[in-house]
């Protein structure tokens, strides 16, 4: 499959019972464009990680996607309670999440790094009290890494 | 190594009746925190946690994961089974600690690769 495709899945804050489901769903997608395995690995982590993000501080957002034969863009803006200091929010193992949620298993800091890591691009804009807007791009060219 | 050659030799508890336990397992991961195995657990590892809860069953499946052991007879919840058997996400239980588990699947040859 070639040409653009784009799309969004909308993420319901605290709905852990479908938290996944979108980074499963774009999985799915890149798998059916037959984007090379360990891309569709890159991009599943990061998708996963801004997803939980969105479930676990933000009230509601949506993740937007973009795939064209160079790369692939995804956008995932809340409405949550915004990063004050983004350099910090990046550090591996700082997180602001409440007990229970580290209880789960998340809140364990690795969230960004994880996503920083597995993007070739990765772009955060946040303001407090209105929420915050994380952008990715994997390449899909060979040149991309 | 097949998934039931591996209940069988450490008498796993399957709780997913019908799950596909013909899958090949090519490798193990040990952890809780589910961004560390997001991050770092390699694709048809079989996954040894305490976490019970659904979002497990996300993470194995974004992450072709063979299967996941609850260690220490941690129960799973209920609405782990029915993502897990939606999702096709084997789940088993041990009534081994999380250490004595991945010792023995290490011993079976199971490597974190």
């Amino acid at each position: 499959m070639t040409g653009n495709s784009d799309g969004v899945f909308f993420l319901t804050g605290k709905d852990f019972a479908n938290a996944g489901s979108a980074s499963s769903n774009l999985k799915g997608i890149l798998e059916k464009r037959g984007i090379p395995a360990e891309i569709i690995r890159r991009a599943s982590i990061a998708a996963f990680e801004a997803e939980m993000n969105v479930i676990i501080y933000a009230v509601a957002g949506m993740m937007h996607y973009t795939i064209t034969p160079e790369t692939i863009k995804v956008v995932l803006q809340d409405m949550g309670p915004g990063i004050p200091d983004i350099g910090l929010a990046m550090q591996e193992g700082y997180s602001t999440a409440p007990d229970y949620i580290r209880e789960m298993g998340f809140g364990s800091g690795m969230g960004l790094p994880n996503i920083k890591r597995n993007a070739d691009k990765l772009t955060i804009n946040s303001v407090v009290g209105e929420g915050t807007t994380v952008e990715f791009v994997i390449s899909l060219e060979r040149s991309g890494r | 190594m097949k998934l039931f050659e591996l209940v069988e030799s450490l008498s796993l508890d399957v709780k997913t009746p019908g799950a596909d336990l013909t899958r090949e397992v090519t490798g193990g991961y040990v952890s809780d925190l589910l961004s560390d195995v997001i991050g770092h657990a390699p694709e048809g590892a079989v996954w040894v946690t305490l976490q019970a809860h659904l979002n497990i069953v996300a993470v194995a499946s974004l992450k072709g994961l063979a299967g996941i052991i609850l260690a220490n007879n941690r129960v799973p919840e209920e609405g782990t089974l029915k993502k897990a058997s939606e999702m096709n996400v084997p789940v088993m239980t041990s009534g081994l600690p999380a250490f004595e588990l991945v010792g023995r699947l290490y011993a079976l040859g199971l490597r974190c690769r």
